[in-house]
């Protein structure tokens, strides 16, 4: 019983700084420029469709890139022991003990025009290529900052599984492919689901990024929401609608792929 | 029972430098129930996982039915393993677990199900197919273990101390049920133990190994009455063992007396270990036995008492199923047979 009152500051930290703001951001989304209730918000997103669309796409294939490049990685690390494995997760964990904006510069003058990599393949003779400013980057960008919210999950999950789980397959006569296919596959699945969420969330939401290396040109769900509190169109009623509604398609999405992977909780880092 | 199945000849396992196996040879029979038996750390369980494939030695060779396998690797040998701990695939059903091999073997799905419901009937627990394997007790996850390896018809039948974590009630139980499934399906299964009377009960042939070595392989009849070093003696049941010196063929002197005994072939005045049973041990009044003592403690173990009985070279333990006080003067009798004389290990 006496656990509870440890839980305390908890409940009001929680209170005070998620839930509060989130009834707020409910309150506003209904609330129209005069004070009074409204839809209005709502039915004049029809109108940012196309931002919606181009936001989920560009999660969507930023999270493909990352599950596809992140798995391989988390799988050597997780069965290979000792010294390698220490090296690799350093290396993946380092760039994220650096500012997130300073990294995203980074790539921005890595990928400009006359950057980084635009001089060295002059320097070989080679055309330049023009990313920058483009969807290409905001892709690049958004794998460059998640990778790591998708290998370490994946990462975990494989190394817990029993070694002699796999060794009784391979004695029921799996040879490696196959203890890949139905054994470590379908048992990584969790992970796998929270990587997805981990890497999908804060990319369908970004804003900093497609600012950055997507130059403004294409207007991402999280550039919409911040222009209606800190730019231009200020309008934070519009601005909390459009939270709001970004808000219930992650939580439909997180609610669908739980479901896919129903039986296997336990290991959900969200 | 008596084509050889499984050979190794000079087994040497070495981690890190470490010898684990010391040149080992163990011949293994067709349908023979054989023990791995010994303390933790000697070597029994890597014995079983070379035969499994899972180690290959670091010296030495593997024969299977005259055929040298230190290469084939587990997944391509005719042998199961029911592992410790079951390492059961908890992503699937116990249909699932046990249809696995037969799904790898491209068994036609009809047959599938007939040889699945028939392991299960096996193990006796028809009806489990759709169960989650976390919902088992360990007992049934144990005997889902099972079905899952001899549902694949192998030769042999490797299991690692499969009953480690089930109580002693069940363990029991178990313990028949193996020897029966062993019987009815007719394969040889080599089994790993620290368990004596878990070798005792249920193998035709029990090897007791201790650090790398193997020190006796036998019945189990043989093993108990006939320990061939103080180490398997004391390691199978309970033992007084106590220095002394072979005189003579059947005649040793231990306990400052001489005694008349059944062993020969030492060499005159050899010192040898001598070994007796405690519940060979006949206690008796002082006058009537060979050696004199007093009652130091009784402990009541179920079945008798375990009596410590000390007199000026020795303290016996003597098992009785007739009470006695702390304290009382008795004395010990014994017959020759009772005596076995070991040579110092």
């Amino acid at each position: 019983m006496k656990a509870r009152y440890i839980s305390v500051p908890y409940v009001i930290w929680m209170a005070l700084f998620v839930i509060a703001p989130l009834i707020l951001v409910v309150i506003f989304a209904f609330t129209s420029e005069a004070g009074g209730f409204t839809l209005e918000h709502f039915a004049r997103m029809s109108r940012y469709v196309g931002i919606f669309a181009n936001s989920l796409f560009l999660a969507l294939v930023a999270t493909a890139i990352c599950f596809a490049a992140g798995y391989p990685v988390a799988y050597i690390l997780a069965r290979k022991e000792s010294v390698f494995r220490r090296v690799g997760m350093l290396l993946i964990m380092l760039p994220m003990w650096m500012n997130f904006l300073l990294r995203t510069y980074a790539w921005m003058s890595l990928l400009e025009d006359n950057g980084l990599i635009n001089r060295f393949l002059t320097f070989l003779g080679l055309p330049g290529i023009s990313v920058i400013n483009t969807d290409g980057a905001v892709v690049i960008g958004m794998v460059y900052n998640f990778l790591p919210f998708m290998i370490l999950p994946i990462f975990s999950v494989i190394e817990k599984i029993d070694r002699r789980t796999i060794e009784a397959a391979q004695d029921l006569g799996a040879n490696s492919l196959v203890v890949f296919r139905r054994i470590i596959f379908p048992l990584s699945l969790p992970g796998v689901l929270s990587g997805i969420t981990m890497v999908f969330v804060p990319s369908v939401s970004t804003f900093v990024i497609s600012r950055l290396l997507g130059g403004g040109k294409t207007l991402l769900l999280g550039d919409l929401i911040e222009m209606q509190f800190f730019g231009n169109a200020y309008n934070p009623y519009l601005g909390s609608a459009i939270s709001l509604v970004m808000m219930v398609i992650v939580m439909v999405s997180i609610a669908i792929m739980n479901r896919f992977g129903e039986g296997e909780e336990g290991a959900m880092l969200l | 029972m008596s084509k050889e199945l499984i050979r190794l000849e000079n087994c040497v396992m070495e981690f890190d430098g470490e010898i684990v196996l010391n040149s080992i040879n163990l011949s293994i029979k067709d349908k023979e129930f054989l023990t791995l038996l010994g303390p933790s750390g000697c070597g029994k369980t890597t014995t079983l996982r070379i035969i499994g494939g899972f180690e290959r030695p670091t010296r030495g060779d593997v024969w299977f039915d005259d055929v040298r396998i230190n290469d084939v690797p587990p997944h391509k040998r005719r042998v199961n393993t029911v592992f410790q701990r079951y390492a059961l695939f908890t992503h699937m059903n116990v249909f699932e677990n046990v249809a696995f091999g037969l799904r790898i073997s491209r068994t036609p799905e009809a047959e599938i199900r007939r040889r699945v419901a028939q392991m299960l009937e096996l193990v006796n627990l028809p009806g489990y197919e759709k169960r989650q394997v976390n919902s088992l007790s360990g007992g049934q996850q144990q005997r889902v273990a099972i079905a899952r390896a001899i549902v694949n018809n192998p030769h042999v039948l490797l299991l690692d101390e499969p009953l480690g974590a089930l109580d002693l009630k069940l363990r029991k139980e178990m313990q028949t049920e193996l020897k029966r499934i062993q019987q009815q399906v007719g394969i040889t299964f080599v089994y790993v133990t620290h368990d004596q009377e878990e070798a005792l009960t249920m193998s035709d042939t029990v090897v007791v190994m201790n650090q790398g070595n193997i020190l006796q392989v036998g019945t189990p009849v043989d093993i108990y009455n006939e320990p061939q070093n103080a180490f398997v003696a004391s390691f199978i049941g309970e033992s007084n063992i106590i220095g002394g010196i072979m005189n003579k063929d059947r005649l040793v002197t231990f306990s400052h007396q001489q005694f008349d005994c059944v062993d020969s072939g030492f060499a005159p005045d050899e010192p040898v270990d001598v070994v007796i049973r405690p519940e060979d041990l006949q206690v008796v009044a002082p006058e009537e036995g060979q050696i004199r003592g007093i009652i130091r403690s009784v402990v009541f173990k179920g079945v008798h008492y375990e009596m410590m009985v000390e007199n000026s070279s020795f303290t016996w333990m003597v098992h009785s199923t007739y009470q006695r006080q702390v304290g009382q003067a008795v004395g010990l009798r014994l017959t020759p047979d009772d005596i076995h004389i070991m040579h110092k290990s």
